[in-house]
């Protein structure tokens, strides 16, 4: 009898990369977004991709969970190379990524508690009491086991947020997406999703990439940060190295300058030009005239 | 781009969405198998978009059936035939009007509440999440609305007949002083089961599966912003009256 021999899967070492990204190339619209990128990132660490708007921090989130196909590159989470993978084997490797979304996200015909029993019950056959056991956990872990019979419009944004962690964490993953986690939160709100990001980072060992602006939120919580910009990443570093970093990039990043490698404008037409105040218009305005 | 390049622009932008709600069929089928682990769901939809209709339903098919009554009352009457009134009224309402008006009407309240609820989730990227939470929208939100669609319709176009052949009666007979026995055996001896009755229910199979594939389409592939989910809404009824009137007339040469 013919028998194929058992696919053996390459043992991992925990020392190599959760994400390993090379040669990264993506155009969108006719516009380059990514020209070659590199990237790594560590198990286990807290990796802030940060960036100005526009530069593609969100379109690398959907390359990594497969939501979208690069133009060319090589894109590997957990030693499997995303590109390749077929349907099943996607979902298998998703069922292992929580994605928090800019705007939770959450069901909205659906209460706080079926949102976060909502991963279990389409994957996991088990029984009724280990699924309200295992959902009230992640609720009081994110402080909201008492709004467990509330529904998402009843929540506030910070409210929001917190349950789609609790329910992106309820089948502890081994990568966590923050997209956008801090935008439009009160200062409250922020700290208690600093401090979730950090604990949950500590106590699960869950590698976590945060996709954000907010400066001085990263440096808290951040071990590495890369900052994104023209297609690769112009500096990476720890937050203190980067904050120290003299890189045209870095310096407007982190202080904030208006104009720099960021332009302030738009590119466009020359404005004296736009306005008809060029000389040839000029002269063309005063030859009609005589 | 001159005048002539935009309406071939929009033609040929035309011809892809009618490529595209093809694949997206394919998909749905494919997904349907799946679906079927979300049972509940199902059940949940037809509830929806059938018992959610009825009242439309069931009150348009009364005065369509009394319009139609009157009117078709009044014609045979001049030719000493008021006695086939109940029949012509029975022929009209199961070969065509049950059908088509029971889709139009469901189009424009089922389908427009389809595309719009499927339109918000894409909006709101809750179709995202599911797809990062490793489970295929197609098969959880689409397919179960799919399906609901093909189930419902009949359903109600036969709701939508016996409310409109009650409304009919009561014109003809209560009001109008036709003979009870002439109005129901005319009908019921002339009315063939099969031909006439069996064939508008899978007219009304056919056109539930057409307006739920459209709306479902119009919201799954719906610009995410609210001005997007009003133009898919608007496009629903639109392509969905259109789509079935085109179709009507395919299976009654198909059926006669």
């Amino acid at each position: 009898m013919n028998t194929a021999p058992p696919v053996v899967e390459p043992e991992k070492n925990p020392t190599d990369p959760l994400i390993s990204i090379r040669g990264l190339r993506t155009v969108l619209n006719g516009k380059t977004i990514f020209d070659g990128l590199d990237l790594d990132i560590a198990r286990g660490s807290i990796t802030a991709i940060m960036g100005p708007s526009g530069t593609g921090k969100t379109t690398l989130m959907r390359h990594i969970t497969g939501q979208l196909a690069p133009d060319a590159g090589e894109i590997r989470v957990d030693g499997k190379e995303v590109v390749r993978l077929g349907r099943n084997e996607l979902f298998a490797l998703r069922e292992k990524i929580g994605y928090l979304f800019q705007n939770s996200a959450l069901l909205t015909d659906y209460s706080v508690f079926e949102n976060v029993a909502f991963p279990l019950r389409q994957h996991l056959r088990l029984s009724e009491e280990l699924v309200r056991n295992l959902v009230l956990t992640k609720l009081q872990a994110v402080g909201l086991r008492g709004a467990a019979d509330l529904m998402p419009g009843e929540l506030s944004g910070g409210m929001m947020r917190r349950v789609a962690l609790a329910r992106a964490i309820v089948r502890d993953p081994m990568l966590i997406i923050y997209d956008e986690p801090f935008v439009g939160l009160d200062p409250i709100a922020l700290n208690q999703i600093l401090k979730l990001i950090r604990t949950l980072n500590e106590t699960l060992g869950i590698t976590s990439i945060l996709v954000a602006h907010e400066l001085a939120a990263v440096r808290q919580i951040a071990d590495r940060i890369h900052l994104l910009a023209a297609g690769k990443i112009a500096a990476q570093g720890s937050p203190e190295e980067l904050a120290r970093g003299d890189t045209p990039w870095t310096k407007q990043f982190f202080t904030g300058e208006v104009d720099g490698p960021v332009p302030f404008h738009y590119p466009a037409v020359d404005y004296a030009q736009q306005l008809g105040l060029s000389d040839a218009s000029t002269t063309r305005h005063a030859g009609s005239q005589a | 781009m001159n005048a002539l390049g935009r309406r071939g622009l929009r033609f040929t932008e035309g011809i892809a969405q009618i490529g595209a709600c093809g694949i997206f069929l394919f998909q749905i089928l494919g997904a349907v198998p799946r679906s079927l682990k979300h049972f509940r769901e199902t059940i949940r939809q037809i509830w929806f978009v059938g018992a959610m209709s009825l009242t439309i339903i069931m009150t348009c098919g009364l005065f369509v059936g009394m319009v139609l009554g009157l009117q078709l009352y009044d014609v045979l009457s001049r030719f000493g035939a008021t006695a086939a009134s109940g029949t012509v009224v029975a022929f009209a309402l199961y070969r065509e009007l049950g059908p088509v008006v029971t889709a139009l009407l469901f189009a424009g309240r089922a389908g427009t509440s389809i595309t719009a609820e499927i339109g918000l989730m894409r909006a709101t990227d809750q179709l995202d999440a599911m797809e990062m939470m490793a489970v295929d929208p197609r098969a959880y939100v689409v397919a179960p609305r799919f399906l609901a669609g093909i189930v419902a319709m009949p359903l109600l176009a036969c709701l939508f007949n016996a409310m409109a052949i009650l409304g009919a009666h009561g014109v003809c007979v209560t009001w109008l002083g036709m003979d009870n026995g002439t109005f129901w055996s005319n009908m019921t001896s002339n009315i063939d089961v099969w031909k006439d009755v069996i064939n508008g229910v899978w007219k009304s199979a056919a056109f539930g599966a057409v307006c739920a594939l459209i709306a479902t389409f119009q919201g799954y592939t719906t610009a995410p912003t609210s001005e997007g989910v009003a133009y898919a809404t608007t496009r629903t009824v639109v392509f969905s009256s259109i789509a079935t009137l085109a179709l009507d007339f395919v299976m009654t040469a198909f059926l006669m």
